[in-house]
């Protein structure tokens, strides 16, 4: 294991996030901090709480406008016969703990960005997210400087290191100071270039970062140690590629090369409290045949990600959900948005709007009575908690569609092509009803999805384009990876469909053996699975000659089933719009 | 609030920075499109314009910013006659927008507490007469879509709600920003912006370090880095304003505007809008240049914003409608 991804390491880099952010929140503007509930969690934002200047309020994904930018205090202006007005969260400059972050809606993350660009002093974003597609909005997590992943980190590796409010402070005042020499931003650039990364706010968060780092460790000017452990807390999440091949063959043994990835400013605390744990190196003393910076930043950002990190994270690029857009999906009932339909009673609090001619109308009848024995004004309305009525919207969530395409030798050889000629049709349909698409691919030993839920048919189009055939058919396989997709998607407030291309001779099993019975048992049983999740599906079977056994699938899938050797266009069209009809 | 990053100093991008100038020369070329990676200075442009754009007169208090007395709503009950010279509104439309806040709403509050039936204007009347800022345009919501469409087209936005009936003007430049690569954009929408841009990231390292530099000394030492970029800001302010006013004395060859017929036809771009957006855009781009008479070089430097996203597409179609323009405007316009 790497010495920057022991858990101890990963626990005295997250403090030193915080410390960095704490001295430069408007330059690094939050961290994301990747962590389930445990106690290094709830550690590291009370320490948040504790050395931020202003401290910390809490916030939630489902937060209304209202809340965030203030509004009326509907109760209070209602029984005071005048304006109450509350202030929102982002009114004044304290910095937000946004719990939850995974769930954050788009809309909501566009206003904290908003506010991140202007005047938001600084963001913690929790993101509790437990699979690796289940992420924060990117246009939040774009605009955060710091990444922390506090996965591992145990009661034990935690090292109790105080936080020094008078440090921070002075740290923060010499922040100005700090000078930045020339080739500083050439590396920072570079460093960016080769790991693959666009945005031109990485450089320059990583820039505050190890100016930050700098005043923190009392130094006049930034140098290498500093840099180090910014690409680590800015780049390394970030990255994109890993750099080009050269590179890439001397990073396994370039960490240890490194001086230590980031400096120790509170190592003689560190060493009073916990004697075991001894810096291991002199600070600031390089090697006499240093590698150029660049290279020795990319190896530290590359030093502190997991082996899959990269793989990971591409997927959950790819994977980012356009929420919260109206579909063609089943009927959802809602207050938000879509068409009206007959008001309710009930409280108005968060995320629920008043409709207020019902409310009013309830409301008229009782004027004259209540003016009676009223405490009130006589010439006011005099509205009653139990008038209020809210709005309720009957909304269409997005569909999507599920490609599960047999890519197997079986198929390749026959009519792979004819297949993906389907999908093309299939898809045209799709663009039609703005639906959402995912292509899920299955041959060899196992299913693949090569393409997460989007909208973009370009880049469906492109990956179809590319599926190579060949190999057995795992068609259980491919079912099950079709049925957790659907599964997924529906927790999100999607309506999946799935539509299987497929010859039907199903050889490989779940567990990757060639054995035709018991891949063909595991098929049907994934069927059963399918229709009792209520997922519509429909069963295009690819082969020369109708298989019967693809039509017991199909049946147990309660889908139609539709033999591409006499399917056209017009009927493919036509059984499609009968599985899809809502 | 500090003032935005000049606009002037914004690092290449040479063709966004050229589209916005041109909607502020002649807005009813009708607006800008963004498309590009994140991090390339889309809102930072969109921004700046702000505080590059001329000021304008407006009655104090009108919420739908009219320059005159007798264009405020009735609605509004204005009873002054002063007027004030302020800057250019550039509203945010946030994604996740509620439709009362778009297009406005029934005055809840006075309706409850004093039963009145009172309009609060939304973020259309606010946009009037200046821009609307879409961030993440390909991310919105299909319905807001649809609200906007109408409003765009017509300049005018007419709410029928809650026992309402209202209308009010609501001519603005949409300008929109996104990465296409997380949602498309419906044609509609893509036909309602005169311009169409594509940015990419900077990829050699000297100008990602300028940007850098730039950025940082704007953040630090803020004092010395923006009076001489506000210097030419203002540079850029007099031009376009003196773009302005030579606008209408621009004179079009009946040449050019054949060039403009085939290039469209050649293209097979949709309705008849690409020819009108090409010919005042190219105007535009003649007056900004100081020039009186509409040329091809016009032409050729404008086309590619104005036509790029008015191809008829095959929506399973990938290949980039860029490089069809670029080829076409060589065929057409050799």
């Amino acid at each position: 294991m790497e010495p920057a991804r022991q858990p101890s390491r990963a626990w005295s880099r997250a403090e030193l996030a915080l410390r960095l952010l704490a001295i430069d929140p408007a330059g690094l503007k939050g961290i994301w901090l990747r962590a389930r509930v445990s106690p290094a969690r709830d550690r590291l934002v009370a320490t948040a709480t504790a050395c931020l200047p202003q401290g910390l309020r809490r916030a939630h994904p489902s937060l209304s406008d209202e809340a965030l930018y203030g509004g009326t205090d509907l109760a209070a202006t209602l029984s005071s016969g005048r304006r109450v007005s509350t202030t929102g969260l982002l009114g004044d400059d304290t910095p937000l703990l946004l719990v939850m972050a995974e769930r954050c809606p788009m809309g909501l993350a566009a206003r904290l960005g908003q506010w991140l660009d202007r005047t938001g002093p600084a963001l913690i974003a929790l993101d509790e997210g437990a699979d690796d597609d289940e992420l924060p909005p990117l246009a939040l997590t774009e605009r955060l400087g710091l990444f922390i992943d506090l996965e591992g980190i145990g009661q034990a590796n935690m090292t109790a290191t105080p936080m020094d409010t008078g440090q921070l402070s002075q740290a923060r005042t010499r922040l100005s100071q700090i000078k930045t020499p020339h080739s500083v931003l050439e590396d920072l650039a570079r460093t960016a270039e080769k790991l693959g990364i666009n945005s031109a706010r990485a450089p320059l968060m990583a820039l505050a970062a190890a100016r930050a780092a700098a005043a923190l460790d009392g130094a006049e000017s930034v140098s290498a140690a500093h840099l180090n452990l910014a690409a680590m807390l800015v780049f390394a999440h970030r990255a994109t590629q890993t750099p080009d091949e050269d590179t890439a063959d001397q990073q396994p043994q370039e960490p240890q090369d490194l001086p230590p990835p980031f400096p120790e400013p509170d190592s003689d605390e560190q060493s009073e409290t916990k004697p075991d744990e001894t810096p291991d190196a002199p600070p600031q003393d390089q090697p006499s045949e240093t590698p150029p910076l660049d290279d020795m930043m990319v190896a530290a950002a590359l030093s502190c990600l997991p082996a899959d990190l990269l793989a990971r994270l591409a997927v959950g690029r790819a994977a980012r959900q356009v929420q919260g857009t109206n579909g063609t999906g089943a009927a959802q009932k809602g207050n938000r948005r879509g068409r009206p339909i007959p008001s309710r009673p009930g409280t108005p609090g968060s995320g629920v709007r008043i409709d207020p001619v019902a409310t009013l109308r309830v409301a008229a009848p009782w004027q004259k009575l209540r003016r009676g024995g009223g405490h009130l004004a006589a010439d006011r309305l005099q509205i009653r908690r139990d008038d209020i009525r809210l709005r309720q919207f009957k909304q269409t969530s997005d569909r999507l569609l599920i490609f599960a395409v047999d890519a197997s030798g079986s198929a390749a050889l026959a009519r792979l092509a004819e297949a993906k000629g389907a999908v093309e049709l299939l898809l045209a349909q799709a663009y039609a009803r703005r639906d959402h698409v995912a292509l899920v691919a299955f041959r060899g030993t196992g299913a693949e999805l090569m393409l997460p839920p989007t909208r973009s048919l370009v880049q469906t189009k492109r990956r179809l384009a590319g599926l190579p055939g060949g190999g057995g058919t795992p068609l259980a396989a491919g079912l099950q990876l079709a049925a957790e997709l659907a599964l997924q998607t529906r927790r999100r407030g999607m309506t999946p469909t799935l539509a299987l291309l497929t010859d039907g001779r199903a050889n490989i099993a779940l567990d990757g053996q060639p054995n035709r019975i018991k891949a063909m048992e595991e098929a049907r049983q994934m069927a059963r699975v399918l229709a009792t999740s209520g997922t519509p599906a429909l069963v295009i079977d690819t082969a020369n000659r109708p298989q019967p056994d693809l039509r017991a699938l199909a049946d147990a899938m309660g889908a139609p089933y539709l033999p591409l050797p006499r399917a056209d266009a017009r009927r493919l069209s036509a059984a499609l719009r009968v599985a899809l009809a809502p | 609030m500090t003032d935005p990053f000049p606009f002037s100093a914004i690092v290449g991008q040479e063709e966004m920075k050229q589209a916005m100038v041109l909607t502020a020369i002649d807005p009813s070329i009708g607006g800008v499109l963004v498309l590009g990676d994140r991090g390339t200075g889309k809102s930072t442009a969109v921004r700046a314009l702000a505080a590059l754009l001329p000021q304008i007169e407006v009655v104090v208090g009108c919420p739908v910013n009219s320059a005159h007395p007798k264009d405020c709503p009735d609605w509004a009950e204005i009873k002054t006659t002063d007027q004030i010279r302020r800057a250019t509104p550039v509203i945010d439309l946030p994604l996740g927008v509620t439709e009362d806040r778009v297009v406005g709403a029934l005055d809840i509050e006075r309706a409850l507490t004093q039963g009145q039936k009172a309009f609060e204007p939304g973020l259309l009347a606010r946009a009037n007469r200046g821009y609307l800022y879409i961030d993440e345009v390909n991310l919105l919501e299909d319905h807001i879509v649809d609200l906007l469409l109408d409003v765009a087209q017509s300049g005018v936005n007419i709410v029928e709600r809650e026992g309402l009936s209202i209308r009010h003007p609501a001519k603005f430049v949409l300008v929109g920003s996104g990465n296409p690569e997380e949602g498309e954009l419906r044609p509609q929408l893509l036909d309602r912006f005169g311009l169409s841009v594509e940015v990419i990231s900077p990829r050699d390292i000297a100008t990602r370090v300028e940007v850098m530099r730039r950025r940082d000394s704007y953040e630090r030492t803020p004092g010395a880095f923006m009076p001489p970029w506000q210097a030419q800001d203002a540079e850029l302010r007099d031009q376009i304003i003196a773009a302005r006013s030579a606008l209408g004395s621009i004179t079009t060859p009946d040449a050019i505007l054949e060039d403009c017929a085939a290039l469209c036809i050649a293209l097979g771009s949709d309705g008849l809008r690409g020819e009108l957006t090409l010919l005042r855009a190219a105007r535009a781009v003649a007056a900004f240049e100081g020039t009186d008479q509409l040329s091809r070089t016009h032409l050729r430097a404008i086309a590619p914003s104005a036509l790029r996203h008015r191809l008829r597409r095959d929506p399973l179609d990938d290949a980039g409608s860029s490089a069809r323009v670029a080829r076409i405007l060589n065929e057409v316009l050799p």
